[in-house]
């Protein structure tokens, strides 16, 4: 794990008296896209919730760039260069599109060049510039969600579920768009269950099963690997392609 | 992502949504309609109207912290009407000080008073919501039942305490020369105070807004009222904002104090806790963490209880309770709700 830029080592999270994760160990390499893959509730977004310290670790090890973070307080794993897109997206309905981006950049006033490359990667957020966030479609939403993460440079960008109630055109478009935010050699942790977006973007792939993780590799050895699909993931996985 | 991949397309709001959200504006204007037809002679309207307004406003004033840290915070804050009591005690007390100014005929030097009486509320009250956050309410975020019970308590000891200090019995608060009697409208008769207790509600609720919509720290507000854990994903403590946001809402409780202090002439250690019934129905009326809403509600209700008051007295003390039914049926998050109801 020379070149991670994250590692969890013999993780655990309970949330109330459950124990959701149990010995979550995995690695991002810095640089690329890691997918995290598994059916519903396998435990992929609690693992995003764990790293962003929205719940605590009950034992184990998350190191970000050689510091353990596993202690700190949300808003320190964020400025530590963590970006979050959650699940169900968390915009802020009640404010523009302007607004929301302007909370996400933490650092002052926007970088016009990085802007206008989010604009471009993004259409709607220049043209619903003004108009209230909770007026988007749900596809315009994600958008908005991932350019918030976008915003200022992120040394690891979470994404949980970005395909997730998008209609095939839109995660056509958003899987090309995450493509070329790949491009730019941001390091991304991508939750999925879209298969086809899943092997299009990884580089590497952890699968998780009830809460803990039973597949770590290549991407393209598991997308390669029609059986190990079928025994890692059963038949939720051709479901979603 | 190419634009043909995507054709931005804004989803509603439709006509009638449009509709829907700019109805509650027409509430108040409607609600003065109805009173001068009701009421019949102009005059008296005008003078009910503005005594309506000026009591809907110091309310208003009272009820938009409440509503702010309901919404922001998720704290059900029963001692509330303690800022209230104990902001109009320091303002008396200031008063009392600058009794020089406060019965000198000059207007300046009674605007003088009463403004630092309001600095000295407002400083006193901010910094014991800091003291009340710290010890009551931060052990007990989260457990509704249990921020009812403890902010009771907190509500009660500041009451006790303001027996000790001040002593059990009602004082009589007088105001300052310049801002006693009427100017003479016509045939209205309108009270001197009363403008300007207008004036300071209409500049507060500008200046919130401003603060709300145009600087940073009002869209974190803003945004922590939705979802607070998103701020924080972005980098910002939001349980800094919770203390600002609450030491705000109780300094405004304490200018609200000071002000119906001055309005009533009279204070007592359960002021606080007596007008707490309007500001409840306020915050309920307007929807959970809406300042917009709060003002709406907080002008219904004075108006309403003016306006009742003349046409029908011994109907006056439910007809607020009834509004906030009625408005309740038409729409039960309250007229513009931030926050939904758990």
């Amino acid at each position: 794990m020379a070149d991670a830029l994250l590692t969890l080592e013999g993780v655990h999270t309970h949330i109330g008296p459950y124990h959701i994760l149990h010995e979550v160990s995995f690695a991002v390499p810095r640089g690329g896209v890691t997918m995290l893959l598994g059916r519903n509730g396998a435990g992929k977004s609690t693992t995003l919730r764990t790293i962003m310290g929205l719940w605590k670790a009950s034992r184990g090890q998350i190191t970000f760039d050689g510091r353990p973070i596993q202690g700190l307080a949300t808003p320190d794993i964020a400025r530590a260069g963590i970006a979050y897109v959650p699940e169900n997206m968390g915009i802020f309905a009640d404010l523009t599109v302007a607004e929301n981006m302007r909370l996400a950049a933490t650092n002052g006033p926007f970088d016009e060049k990085r802007l206008t490359w989010i604009k471009e990667l993004f259409p709607p957020i220049g043209t619903f510039w003004d108009k209230a966030a909770g007026t988007l479609s749900g596809g315009q939403k994600q958008m908005l969600s991932v350019a918030r993460a976008i915003i200022e440079p992120r040394r690891l960008i979470l994404i949980d579920e970005p395909s997730k109630g998008l209609a095939p055109a839109i995660i056509a478009a958003m899987t090309a768009a995450l493509k070329q935010l790949k491009d730019t050699d941001t390091t991304i942790l991508l939750v999925e269950q879209n298969f086809a977006m899943a092997s299009a973007l990884g580089d590497t792939v952890a699968v998780m099963d009830d809460g803990r993780i039973v597949h770590a590799g290549a991407m393209a050895e598991l997308a390669a690997d029609a059986s190990l699909q079928e025994k890692l993931m059963g038949l939720s996985l051709e479901v979603h392609q | 992502m190419s634009e043909t991949a995507i054709r931005p397309r804004l989803v509603g709001p439709t006509a009638t949504e449009r509709l829907g959200k700019a109805a509650p504006l027409l509430l108040a204007p409607v609600l003065a309609l109805i009173g001068l037809a009701a009421i019949g002679n102009p005059s008296v309207w005008l003078t009910l109207t503005v005594a309506g307004l000026a009591m809907g406003l110091m309310i208003f004033i009272m009820a938009s912290g409440l509503t702010v840290v309901f919404g922001l915070m998720d704290v059900i804050n029963f001692g509330h009407g303690a800022f209230v009591s104990v902001g109009a005690f320091v303002g008396f007390t200031v008063l009392a000080w600058l009794s020089g100014w406060t019965q000198n005929p000059a207007v300046v030097l009674n605007l003088a008073a009463v403004f630092l009486a309001i600095l000295a509320s407002m400083a006193v009250t901010g910094a014991l919501g800091l003291a009340f956050e710290r010890v009551i309410v931060k052990p007990v975020y989260g457990h509704h039942l249990k921020q009812i019970l403890v902010t009771m308590g907190g509500l009660i000891v500041a009451q006790q305490l303001i027996h000790v200090i001040w002593g059990p019995d009602a004082i009589h608060v007088a105001r300052p020369p310049s801002l006693q009697g009427s100017f003479i409208v016509g045939e209205a008769a309108i009270e001197k105070y009363r403008m300007l207790a207008v004036a300071i509600g209409l500049v507060l609720f500008l200046a919130m807004r401003h603060v709300l919509r145009a600087t940073k720290l009002g869209l974190l507000v803003r945004a922590g009222v939705e979802n607070g854990e998103m701020v924080e994903a972005l980098g910002y403590r939001i349980n800094r904002l919770f203390l600002l946001v609450f030491m705000a809402g109780s300094a405004l409780a304490g200018l609200g104090g000071i002000m119906w202090g001055l309005y009533q002439e009279t204070i007592t250690a359960h002021m606080g806790s007596e007008i707490m019934v309007l500001v409840f129905v306020v915050v309920i009326i307007g929807g959970l963490g809406s300042i917009e809403g709060c003002f709406i509600g907080a002008l219904l209700v004075g108006l309403l209880a003016n306006y009742m008051a003349f046409l029908a007295p011994k109907a006056a003390l439910v007809s607020t309770i009834a509004l906030m039914v009625a408005i309740l049926m038409w729409r039960p998050q309250g007229l513009y709700p931030v926050v939904k109801a758990k």
